[in-house]
């Protein structure tokens, strides 16, 4: 059932993102999702924020500069991921390398994106995100363990951070969820609809049509 | 039995096995889906990962595709950008490959998402409904639990017609008082927003109660329920009533007979309970809600239209004051300046938000008699092509393209203007669509945002206008 990278510990760079409000048209602009294919979205990623109209690099820009290119970890303010559902968001992330995300709130969708691609979401009080973006600002190395469930920037203590314990399984095994949900839930789904059908036989349209 | 909410029976209603992982905002459990919407430019990818792992779907009558993000709305028959049209090809073998529902490009369900689920009688209460898009909140305006998901969590509902989803806590927006006629369910959601701010309703389900909301009819209650996702939840409600039953009966998709009896039946009982407890509460008095102008690049920031363009230096809040220097510079405003009487260049009437019958109304109802000023591009987009061809049989049609609209096919347009109905870098837009986000009209693009009555008077006066002035 293994199809995703397990996430064990993750170690790099973070991007520093002070800003609220980050939503996924910024992540990735509405007029890329003409592409129909999931890999090779991470140059299109911040694209509008990364690029001038004619192309060149926006001087300044903290992803137009080393060692931030190709961030493990994205550091951001409040509701980062927030607005549109458009998972290609998430696979832009993931096309730049970065594996896990850190703001004090993030868009509820992006969150459950994040989660099916192996990107580990992290949220933490404000007051421990803004002391991590200055470290990352900084430079400072950070690693995620998903294993024992701390986030350590630099030099400072490791910080604990939540997951549901389901979810962090399936991200240490890097186990698909639709597999999952099949192997181990097609019977009770099956039950399901039997005691659905009785109670509300409208929303059974193929047993009238077919 | 403990009194419960709305969302909570939708909830347990639904729960096909219960995941624990007990955190503070009540666990995880794989829930059933009822109900699938499907359109061309989330959809794919789902697809794809169904084909690579030979999986079929599970119902595929429980599903029901249409394109409308990517498609030209200037004409039907051809899509001039080769990339949209391969992505329309791809779900029309999509949906033939799999057997899905699907309303024809060229036929008369074609519409948004949100406003076909609706029309057809697909959008039922008492169910779950997902569909790769977060404006899939709108749906909960009938008593649904339905929510935006992304394109992996589509697939597993194509497969396994079942998802894993985390509770949510309640909170309920009570609406009391009486509102001006010129104000609207749009101005109310971004006052509530502007009030709660983008994330204020993270990890919630809003439920929408009060008077004024009994007293809403259901594209109103839809206008409320689809904003809700800009307050950061993905889920917003309203309890089924006539007014819903109304609404649903007849409609093709809907039981009939003596079926539909039997559905009111059980969705009378989905009500929330007397004393059931919210974990939130706001109340907002409608007779304080003025019409409301987006001025920056988040829809919480939203001021009545009498306001000024809030000054950074009087904000003492640092985050607070960034945000706003930040939203103003892309919106190129002058702090203290008056919103009324910004010039605009553009119009856009049409979306999920306000793309139904009542908006087009609401905004013929300011048009008639008038023009549009010079200079000033405005576009109507039906949400529809049932809404289209009911304005025609009213002659809103004529009425806006003798103002001097254009009248355009249906679609999302230039809410998220993936089509050529885009902004260029500069251009300021009056929008009834749901986001002013940077870029999201086209890049370097300006919206702001408000109901179709004030972007109908903002497209007359060419410049941001109060709609109560253009009533006898």
């Amino acid at each position: 059932m293994t199809s995703l990278t397990p996430f064990t510990t993750v170690t790099g760079h973070a991007a520093a993102m002070p800003e609220e409000n980050i939503d996924t048209d910024i992540i990735f602009p509405a007029r890329f999702l003409l592409l129909t294919a999931r890999d090779g979205l991470g140059r299109h990623a911040f694209h509008d924020r990364r690029y001038h109209p004619d192309g060149t690099e926006v001087a300044g820009y903290v992803l137009n500069a080393e060692p931030f290119r190709a961030p493990a970890v994205i550091v951001a303010g409040a509701n980062f991921g927030s607005g549109s559902s458009r998972e290609q968001a998430v696979w832009a992330l993931q096309g730049l390398g970065v594996r896990a995300v850190i703001a004090p709130a993030l868009g509820e969708i992006f969150h459950n994106n994040c989660l099916r691609n192996g990107i580990v979401p992290i949220i933490l009080p404000p007051a421990t995100v803004a002391a991590m973006l200055e470290a990352a600002a900084a430079g400072a190395p950070f690693t995620v363990d998903l294993e024992g469930q701390t986030v350590t920037a630099g030099k400072a203590d490791p910080v604990p951070f939540a997951i549901a314990p389901e979810r962090r399984l399936a991200l240490l095994n890097g186990w698909d969820e639709t597999d999952l949900v099949l192997a181990r839930f097609e019977g009770a789904i099956a039950a399901f609809e039997a005691g659905q059908r009785r109670i509300q036989p409208w929303l059974y349209p193929e047993d009238t049509t077919a | 039995m403990k009194p419960r909410t709305l969302y909570e029976k939708l909830w347990d209603s639904h729960v096909v096995a219960d995941l624990g992982g007990a955190d503070a905002a009540g666990g995880e459990a794989l829930l059933y889906i009822d109900r699938h919407i499907v359109h061309e430019v989330s959809s794919p990818q789902s697809f794809v990962a169904l084909r690579a792992r030979g999986r079929r779907l599970r119902r595929p009558e429980t599903h029901l595709a249409v394109a409308d993000h990517a498609i030209p709305t200037r004409q039907r028959g051809t899509i001039d950008d080769p990339l949209a049209a391969s992505q329309i090809a791809e779900l029309e073998a999509n949906v033939r490959e799999f057997a899905v529902p699907y309303a024809a490009l060229d036929g008369p369900e074609q519409g948004i998402v949100h406003v076909i689920g609706p029309e057809t009688g697909f959008t039922l209460p008492g169910t779950t409904i997902v569909c790769g898009d977060s404006h899939t909140t709108t749906h909960g305006a009938f008593g649904a639990l339905a929510f935006g998901i992304g394109a992996s969590e589509q697939s597993t509902v194509m497969a396994a017609q079942a998802l894993r989803q985390t509770r949510a806590r309640t909170m309920k927006v009570e609406l009391v008082g009486t509102r001006h006629p010129l104000v609207f369910a749009k101005d109310i959601a971004l006052a509530l927003i502007a009030r709660i701010g983008a994330n204020g309703a993270v990890g919630h389900a809003v439920e929408y109660a009060g008077p004024a909301v009994s007293a809403m009819a259901m594209a109103e209650r839809m206008t409320l329920c689809n904003m809700t996702i800009e307050a950061g939840s993905r889920i917003g409600l309203v309890a089924p009533d006539e007014t819903t039953y109304a609404f649903i009966r007849g409609r093709r998709l809907a039981p009939q007979g003596e079926l539909f009896a039997r559905a009111c039946a059980y969705w009378d009982t989905l009500r929330s309970d007397p004393g059931a407890a919210y974990d939130r509460h706001v109340t907002i008095d409608l007779a304080e809600i003025e019409p409301q102008v987006s001025w920056g690049t988040s829809p919480n920031q939203t001021l009545p239209v009498s306001a000024r363009v809030p000054d950074p230096a009087q904000i003492t809040e640092p985050s607070q004051r960034r945000e706003a220097e930040k939203a103003l510079a892309y919106m190129g405003l002058t702090p203290g300046a008056p919103l009324l009487g910004t010039p605009v260049s553009h119009v856009f009437i049409g979306s999920c938000t306000n793309g139904r019958i009542e908006d087009l109304r609401a905004a013929a109802a300011i048009a008639l008699g008038r023009k549009v000023a010079p200079g000033v591009r405005a576009i109507v987009v039906p949400g529809s092509m049932a809404t289209r061809a009911a304005a025609e049989r009213e002659g809103l049609d004529r009425i806006l393209i003798e103002a001097g609209f254009e009248w355009r096919f249906s679609g999302c347009s230039m809410c998220v203007a993936m089509n050529d109905d885009r902004l260029s870098p500069q251009d300021r837009c009056a929008s009834t669509s749901n986001r002013n986000f940077e870029g999201r009209q086209g890049a370097g693009g300006r919206t702001h945002l408000m109901s179709p009555a004030m972007a109908a008077a903002a497209a007359i006066a060419g410049h941001i206008a109060d709609a109560r002035e253009y009533v006898a």
